[in-house]
């Protein structure tokens, strides 16, 4: 960029400095390094040459404009010629391809062209330019310096402290209410009762996710998995918050093959037993179940946890089991919750103790 | 300006319509002077100094899909009853923005393509800035005068994470908000304000009903306005410090060698640019991306196996899946998530030392001297170590990120994939350091030799003594140039300062000087040259 050297007496405040001299910290610079040999002899194109190559460079940059055009005209006409048929997912596709590939070629063409008019036809030899410092010259600094303290002197910036600090003070304010106002964008409640409760309570049925069908005892076998929403779910104002927290997996082991606490051993029914489904990590649903080995396998960050073992965590970067719902069957022979969970489910939060 | 011509020159109708019309502007504008300060610069040319170029045209090309999809887009979480022509969904409850994205699959024409369009934009964008910040990493490009430079690219390359992260959720389809639990969970696991950050962003609890009108306007608004300034300043620095160049005959610290913007440069990358967009469009016409209508709207509840995210976050989520069981603890009765916290502390520590780099290197070599040639990688061995070793790191990372899908597909247990990557996290980086600093060094050797004694010409000539020897032919001054320019440094020499002391900053920098430069190999000298001529 141009300097301009505008005003004042250029360089008065500050004496005359020596050139500037970067240090050179522990390089070395040897008095025998080789020297460059400067630059090498152009060579001419063959379309400087010859004018019938240039020619023909020249025509086949105007054929790839002409071919840009009749991409962009085919993709317009791509468009108009194959709409889309509702429920026809081979005319979106056509659509998509016809009118991609006229607009491709649009561009490609045009791209092409000017790139090779540039590279056969404008000027082939290289320019040089040299480079300055990025620095200033040193008039033009000590002219910045100088105007910097004028700035000074003329405000009684740094001569009037107090001034000076309160006006910080009040710019550091200034973006307090910015902060304040960002409290509304979640509800007055406080997050953490609302993580520390599901929708389960005391008698909810156990029903099939999406379904909201309840569930039998009877109707599950040994070896199966229920993915299970509470009753009423699906007729919730806030569905998708609730079913983040109350979505259970419901499974069928050999009553034998459960290793149960002492006081967990009336939370099953019959070698049923429920677990949250939302991993105590960062909350993916862990939804893979092996029979074979009954472990869960969460997709995300592949923690596993071991349903006959209270879902212990064995392997995987969550550390808290997933947490057990006590189930029961009421009169009719459905599953329902003793209560709801008896930890908060889901992933660990601060106040979580 | 008045001026004076020997015969009256006839103007044409187009050359008097042109004139005027620069005049008018300039009166107005003074924009002769913008021309005559930029319209002869002079611009380097060299393949790799692409990249930075790819990395502007595709965000251009995502500025102009983006908008045009915005214009059918619906940011809103309100439940809708699916009525679109996607069979396989209709009736179904989704989300507004699932819906109106549906909508833009397949009852837009065109909506799909500018959907592909820009997602794979997006994709060439944020691998183009990493290939870019490589590029400029490994030769060295970021020095004096260009450090802040590359502190404004490192912010640009983070923003356009942020871009895709956002931009990826907007669909609200089930894998996307899987990857919006993750982050809701991550936040949760941060100590004191985690629980509240989650709270505030969803607007109350997970998924809630607001985050996705919030992530369109970070990721329509507020991010790319950033990123705009961003970029100008990147550029306007770029103008400001000149292109480096690379070494070569000619070539100097004080001069620029290549071809100038008018008229070579502006129609190279003019062309270049719709060339970019050619073959993005040319993709997004023919491979599908980011199928949303396969995952179905989002719900908390089911997942698939082998989900994976876009591959950009990949990073972060491997980082999550290294973590050894058992990280979480119960004090004060508070929950710490170092499961999370480690995470989050390894990659800000690895992205604050790709931020840093800069003035690590500068502080350590002491060299305040302006560098307008860029390196070969070779000729730095430390510092091409340390990227190889940054680049093991963050492939390792990757590599996690799909630690699932390697087990499935070569057949061995997830537990040993993520076994053997986590002792990688920590051998593979000083493994990639080594080989690539010995690599280096080897070829400087190479250089050596080929500078002063020629390359094996192929040709073999048997002595008079029956002995054979192949024929060394000598390179010329242009082509020995390229091998014997570069930039030499020794260790710190440990030496008390005026009072007479060694701080522990001499002595830390010195052992770093150490580290850096103690194997070095110096570039051929004159004298060398002569007295290798005469073996």
């Amino acid at each position: 960029m141009a300097q301009h050297e505008d005003g004042g007496d250029v360089g008065s405040a500050v004496e005359k400095s020596e050139p500037f001299v970067p240090a050179t910290g522990t390089a070395v610079l040897s008095s025998d390094a080789i020297q460059n040999p400067g630059l090498p002899p152009h060579h001419e194109r063959v379309t400087d040459q010859d004018p019938k190559k240039e020619k023909t460079a020249e025509r086949r940059v105007i054929t790839l404009f002409y071919l840009s055009i009749v991409g962009s005209v085919f993709a317009v006409a791509a468009y108009i010629a194959f709409p889309i048929t509702p429920g026809d997912t081979g005319s979106v596709r056509l659509n998509t391809m016809l009118l991609g590939i006229g607009i491709a070629l649009g561009l490609l063409s045009l791209g092409l062209g000017a790139i090779y008019w540039s590279k056969n036809l404008m000027r082939g030899d290289e320019l040089t330019e040299s480079r300055h410092l990025t620095r200033g010259s040193e008039p033009t600094r000590a002219r910045a310096a100088e105007i910097m303290h004028e700035g000074n002197v003329e405000s009684g910036f740094s001569r009037r402290t107090v001034l000076r600090n309160t006006l910080i003070g009040a710019l550091v304010a200034t973006p307090l209410p910015a902060v304040a106002i960002f409290r509304d964008l979640a509800p007055a409640a406080d997050p953490v009762k609302l993580l520390e409760h599901t929708m389960w309570k005391k008698g909810t049925r156990l029903t099939k996710d999406p379904t909201g069908l309840p569930i039998k005892a009877s109707d599950v076998t040994l070896g199966s998995v229920f993915h299970v929403i509470p009753e009423g779910l699906n007729d919730t104002e806030d569905r998708l918050e609730e079913k983040a927290k109350a979505a259970v997996l419901l499974m069928r082991l050999k009553p034998e093959d459960l290793k149960e606490l002492p006081e967990r051993k009336t939370w099953s029914y019959d070698g049923i037993v429920a677990y949250s489904k939302i991993c105590t990590h960062v909350g993916c649903p862990v939804a893979l179940y092996e029979q074979q080995t009954h472990h869960l396998l969460c997709p995300c960050h592949s923690s596993t946890f071991d349903v006959t073992n209270h879902c212990e965590v064995i392997f995987g970067p969550a550390k808290r089991p997933l947490p057990q719902l006590p189930i029961a069957v009421d009169s009719e022979g459905y599953l329902i919750a003793q209560s709801d969970f008896t930890e908060p489910v889901g992933p660990s939060f601060w106040e979580r103790s | 300006m008045t001026t004076t011509t020997d015969a009256p020159v006839v103007k044409t109708r187009g050359q008097r319509f042109t004139g005027a019309a620069a005049n008018y502007i300039d009166e107005r504008t003074s924009i002769s002077g913008l021309v005559k300060e930029l319209g002869r610069k002079i611009f380097p040319d060299h393949w790799s100094f692409m990249l930075g170029e790819v990395a502007l045209y595709s965000f251009i090309a995502i500025l102009l899909s983006g908008t045009f999809l915005t214009f059918f887009f619906q940011p809103s979480m309100a439940e809708v009853h699916y009525d679109g022509s996607y069979v396989p969904l209709k009736g179904l409850q989704m989300s507004a923005a699932y819906s109106s994205a549906l909508d833009i699959s397949f009852d837009i024409r065109g909506g799909l393509l500018f959907r592909q369009i820009h997602h794979w934009a997006a994709l060439l964008f944020i691998s183009s800035i990493g290939l870019h910040m490589l590029r400029i990493y490994f030769t060295g490009a970021f020095r004096k005068p260009r450090e802040l430079n590359w502190v404004i690219g490192f912010v640009l390359f983070v923003l356009a994470l942020a871009e895709g992260f956002t931009g990826y959720s907007l669909p609200d389809d089930l894998l996307s908000g899987n990857g919006l639990r993750i982050i809701d969970g991550m936040l949760k696991g941060i100590p004191v304000v985690g629980t509240w950050i989650s709270y505030l962003l969803f607007g109350g609890e997970f998924p809630g009903t607001d985050i996705v009108a919030r992530l369109f306007t970070l990721h329509i608004l507020l991010l790319p306005a950033i990123l705009v300034a961003a970029l100008g300043v990147h550029l306007l620095l770029m103008v400001v410090n000149k292109h480096t160049q690379f070494a070569g005959p000619g070539r100097t610290n004080e001069n620029v060698v290549g071809v100038p913007v008018l008229p070579v440069f502006a129609a190279k990358a003019g062309g270049f640019f719709f060339v970019v967009f050619g073959v993005i469009v040319l993709i997004a016409s023919f491979f599908t991306i980011n199928p949303i209508w396969n995952y179905g709207p989002y719900d908390p509840s089911p997942v698939s196996a082998g989900t994976q995210p876009d591959w950009y976050i990949g990073f972060a989520d491997g980082a999550l899946r290294l973590v050894p069981p058992g990280w979480e603890f119960v004090l004060w009765d508070r929950t710490w998530s170092f499961n999370i916290i480690a995470v989050v502390l390894v990659l800000v520590v690895f992205l604050g030392l790709v931020a840093f780099y800069p003035f690590i290197e500068g502080w350590i070599t002491g060299d305040k001297r302006e560098h307008h040639i860029a390196d070969r990688p070779r000729n730095a061995p430390t510092r091409t170590a340390i990227g190889a070793a940054g680049v093991t790191f963050y492939a390792v990372l990757w590599a996690a990120a799909s630690s699932d899908l390697i087990a499935t597909h070569f057949k061995v247990s997830l537990e040993g994939v993520i076994h053997v990557l986590q002792a990688l996290f920590f051998l593979g980086p000083i493994i990639a350091f080594f080989v690539a600093k010995r690599v280096c060094i080897g070829l400087q050797k190479k250089d050596r030799e080929i500078a002063l004694h020629g390359y094996e010409s192929g040709r073999i000539v048997r002595l008079p003594g029956g002995e054979y020897i192949e024929v060394h032919e000598q390179l010329d001054d242009y082509e020995r140039w390229r091998l014997v320019s570069y930039n030499d440094y020794q260790p710190l020499m440990l030496r008390p300062n005026a009072r007479g002391r060694i701080t522990f900053g001499q002595r830390l920098r010195a052992g770093f000087s150490r580290w850096f430069f103690e194997d070095r190999i110096a570039p051929v000298s004159r004298n060398e040259l002569e007295r290798g001529g005469h073996h």
